[in-house]
């Protein structure tokens, strides 16, 4: 922790324009990933076809050995939240699965999440995805010059706590550019007016972590797994966004992710 | 990748070291060293061996913690 950890930085549209590039290698990245999600798969093969994209591509996956990390993406399955550690776990029919990846290159980040489904799933789950999928964007839409932190967070928690579902607290987004984790630090709860004022040229991740049940979380012993304490599925979405006047512009993009899943008749809306 | 947020969690307040900082009793029964909060500085709040006071720590370095309450 030093005293630059404080400091936001605001980027300028050449610095915008990588991420820009970077955000759209991430979103092929993906949709690499999506093509092969089937049950049977390990989640192993697909950190494999996401590392290999984005190296084909000149970047470095931003995840890999950050902190330790071990892998290129983190797979959440189920009742994981966040972090999950690709394994030789096959994934099963009914399973819900989280795909977090990052790109850097030229000097900066690109990071996104999604969340997909395994086969069939029922329908409660399946609301689960659409309404963290629209929490998302809800507080994107709170993601202009005016408003301050505590606009977004609270449009998030406010959308998925009227669903009756959980919000997690001790993990939230955060401000992307040279480091992958900056200034803000932007919870998916809060309180309106609160927090630092989004200014032009402030980039961050937006990302709910929303779980079925209750929102306890715990840290499984491998130090980086994530997973609801009472065992419900959580889902997870995530985009990295600029603010502006106006409205923000998404900066990553689900646009190849939902051409594959429309493919496969699975886009959630 | 999600950022962690700096943990809050109570103890209590075992000795009094200097410079404000103090050894607290997690109720993990985990003993740490905390600093008394800017804040708390600020307003003359006194803190006494056995209050029993709020901690934020970060996720990432388990060995300080900020005082930022003491309870009534």
């Amino acid at each position: 922790m030093s005293k630059k950890d404080k400091i936001i930085y605001l980027k300028s549209e050449e610095e915008l324009d990588i991420i820009r590039k970077n955000g759209h290698i991430l979103g092929k990245a993906h949709a690499e990933v999506a093509k092969l999600i089937e049950p049977g798969v390990t989640t192993k093969a697909l950190d494999k076809v996401a590392f290999d994209y984005i190296k084909d591509n000149q970047g470095q996956p931003s995840f890999l050995n950050y902190n330790g990390f071990p892998s290129s993406l983190c797979i959440s399955v189920n009742d994981v939240v966040v972090h999950g550690i690709p394994s030789n776990r096959a994934l099963r029919d009914g399973d819900i699965i989280s795909v977090d990846c990052g790109v850097y290159k030229n000097g900066f980040h690109a990071d996104s999440a999604y969340t997909y489904t395994v086969g069939e799933v029922i329908d409660e789950v399946l609301d689960l995805l659409k309404h963290t999928y629209r929490s998302l964007f809800k507080g994107i839409e709170q993601a202009k010059v005016g408003n301050r932190v505590g606009d977004v967070s609270f449009a998030v928690q406010n959308y998925a706590e009227s669903h009756k579902y959980g919000v997690v607290r001790e993990l939230v987004g955060h401000g992307v550019g040279k480091y992958l984790h900056e200034s803000p630090e932007v919870p998916n709860f809060g309180k309106r007016g609160n927090g630092p004022k989004l200014l032009e040229g402030m980039v961050i991740a937006i990302e709910p972590m929303i779980t079925l049940g209750k929102r306890a979380v715990v840290q499984e012993n491998d130090n980086w797994t994530i997973r609801t304490e009472d065992r419900r599925q959580a889902a997870h979405f995530e985009h990295t966004v600029v603010v502006r006047k106006g409205t923000a512009e998404i900066l990553t993009t689900f646009q190849y992710i939902e051409e594959v899943l429309s493919k496969k008749s699975l886009v959630i809306s | 990748m999600a950022k962690q947020s700096n943990i809050e969690v109570d103890g209590i307040i075992t000795e009094a070291l200097s410079n404000a900082m103090f050894r607290v009793r997690l109720e993990n029964q985990h003993e740490l060293i905390a600093h008394i909060s800017g804040k708390m500085r600020m307003n003359y709040i006194r803190i006494l061996p056995g209050d029993k006071v709020r901690l934020e720590m970060s996720p990432y370095d388990l060995t300080k913690a900020r005082i930022t309450y003491r309870y009534k």
